[in-house]
């Protein structure tokens, strides 16, 4: 088995206007997918969502500024640390992951030594 | 000598130093991808196995030369490698250690070694990867760009500076994408194996799609002064020889093939002796390669049966039609546009919807053709597309329209820098502004 990080890359605007009921889709459906990763014989080993860039600070040598590193419209707003048995494995699970305001990305962990 | 091979009952000593090498090359040509594929499995990693298969062919030429030439090349080579795959492993465990190992599927995939693939090598069979490899190169997580280089690299055994001399790249820019590629198939763990039976219609299609690109680039280089890239054409052909072997029961695989076969058959009349274009049209058919026609033609009743035929199947189709028929006026143009029609329904490609349109043109005349290609203009997705403006400018040109012909061929110009096409789209050009009214 190896580890997969899956960011989620969605439209922040997009959580910021929805609807009570929306968001209430949105848990469901990541409660789903823990179970649906189980299923194929994946593990997440961690999984968070993170506050808004808005709440971001960059740091660059001893620049702090306010805001993200860079400002684009889909930003990272959580992630999930997967096993999986190869990247074929590790993309039928970014597959299930709930991205409705944009995408996945999903990266292989790098091994050291 | 410990850890070289011996010679199956060789041909016998005395084999000449240009006998050797010759045999060597014809293996390199023949079995490179057998002998690597089966090399990948034991070293775990791709460029260890490169390096030992490259290492196994500089062997041969001093051990056949000593030996004579074995009875079968192909399982020399490969124990041969596979024995260094396993020396290196075994002296390195640091490197073993280092390389994410190509991933075995638990349990095997029985498909990717059909019954009598295999090749008995002293008392031990070797079991025949090639699909894998391919399917490995042609994964859809690596770019287009590096599916067909990797394919070229590792299944066809070309050289960085030979693929990049292929695809008008310079060879350090070719040379990346290589490293690139095989290092995001050990990074992030790209399977060794043969696709599952669900994910294989798209997996196959990626591959069959490489196999044609390759032929296509060959076929009709995208810019330089060869009509024809010969080796990427002969290589191309080779590949779809090889997956038809290997799958034999896909449609799309045998329709790939006939497609290749049958626009292959009009390779010597694309071109006349000052390598100047000549269309369909124009060709001379007593010069097809009619054994190249049959072998196609030949594929085709049984890959258009049972259900919708794919894309490929479906070009085969109206390429036989094509080849079968006595002139371009008295081809079946009414069938070509049907099976056009239920090409567009499988693949819905705007370059699909060009060539139905010259299709219409020649059934219902030039203006119902024109008409199409109005709408496909109008759509906005071909505006880089150079063979528009030229199907176009023809259409124009045969209802006497000069001007606007004209003006559709200096467009055309303006997208095409292959030598041969650029000559035949000024010949034309000159036809039309010379024309009277």
């Amino acid at each position: 088995m190896a580890e997969y990080m899956i960011l989620i890359c969605e439209d922040e605007s997009a959580y910021a206007t929805a609807t009570p009921d929306v968001l209430q889709q949105v848990m469901e459906a990541h409660n789903r997918f823990s179970e649906q990763v189980a299923e194929t014989g994946g593990k997440i080993i961690e999984g968070r969502a993170l506050q808004p860039t808005s709440t971001a600070t960059s740091i660059r040598g001893d620049v702090v500024t306010d805001g993200p590193f860079i400002e684009t419209k889909e930003a990272i707003g959580g992630y999930y640390l997967v096993e999986a048995r190869d990247l074929d494995h590790a993309l039928q699970i970014g597959k299930l992951c709930p991205a409705r305001f944009g995408g996945v990305e999903v990266r292989p962990i790098m091994v050291f030594g | 000598m410990t850890g070289s091979p011996r010679p199956d009952a060789g041909a016998g000593a005395g084999n000449g130093p240009g006998e050797v090498s010759a045999a060597v090359a014809d293996a390199h040509r023949r079995e490179w991808a057998f002998v690597l594929a089966a090399t990948a499995r034991v070293a775990g990693d791709l460029d260890l196995a490169e390096e030992c298969v490259q290492d196994a062919y500089a062997a041969a030429l001093t051990a056949w030369t000593r030996q004579g030439v074995p009875n079968n090349p192909g399982a020399w080579l490969t124990t041969a490698a596979r024995r260094r795959a396993i020396d290196a492993k075994r002296r390195d465990r640091v490197l073993r250690a280092k390389l994410p190992l190509l991933i075995e599927p638990d349990p095997p995939v029985a498909a990717s070694a059909p019954p009598g693939a295999g090749r008995a090598e002293e008392d031990e069979v070797i079991p025949d990867d090639r699909l894998r490899l391919i399917f490995t190169c042609c994964h859809p997580a690596l770019a287009r760009e590096a599916q067909v280089a990797l394919t070229l690299r590792l299944v066809c055994g070309l050289t960085t500076v030979e693929i990049a001399q292929a695809f008008l790249v310079a060879e350090p820019t070719m040379a990346a994408r290589v490293t690139r590629a095989k290092k995001k198939i050990s990074a992030a763990r790209i399977a060794y194996r043969v696709p599952a039976p669900a994910e294989l219609p798209d997996r196959l299609d990626a591959v069959l799609t490489v196999v044609h690109l390759l032929y296509t680039t060959g076929h009709t280089a995208p810019g330089g002064d060869n009509l024809v890239r010969a080796d990427l054409v002969d290589r191309a052909i080779g590949l779809a020889r090889m997956l038809r072997t290997l799958m034999p029961d896909e449609r799309e695989v045998a329709g790939l093939l006939a497609l290749i076969l049958l626009t292959d058959a009009r390779r010597a009349t694309r071109a006349d002796p000052q390598g100047r274009l000549l269309l369909l049209e124009e060709q001379d058919r007593s010069q097809w390669d009619r054994a190249l026609i049959a072998e196609g033609t030949a594929l085709l009743p049984w890959a258009l049966r049972g259900g919708r035929p794919g894309r490929f199947v479906l070009q085969a189709a109206i390429a036989a039609l094509h080849a079968e028929a006595p002139s371009y006026a008295l081809t079946d143009w009414p069938q070509i546009v049907a099976i056009y029609d239920v090409l567009l329904q499988v693949w819905s490609s705007p370059v699909v919807a060009l060539n139905r349109a010259v299709a219409v043109a020649m059934a219902q005349g030039p203006a119902a053709g024109l008409a199409q290609l109005g709408e496909l203009e109008a759509g906005g997705r071909l505006d880089a597309y150079r063979y528009l403006p030229a199907a176009k400018a023809d259409l124009l040109r045969r209802l006497g329209r000069w001007e606007a012909a004209a003006q559709a061929y200096r467009d055309a110009l303006a997208l095409t820098d292959n030598a041969a096409e650029r000559e035949f789209l000024t010949r034309r050009l000159t036809e039309v502004t010379g024309a009277p009214g």
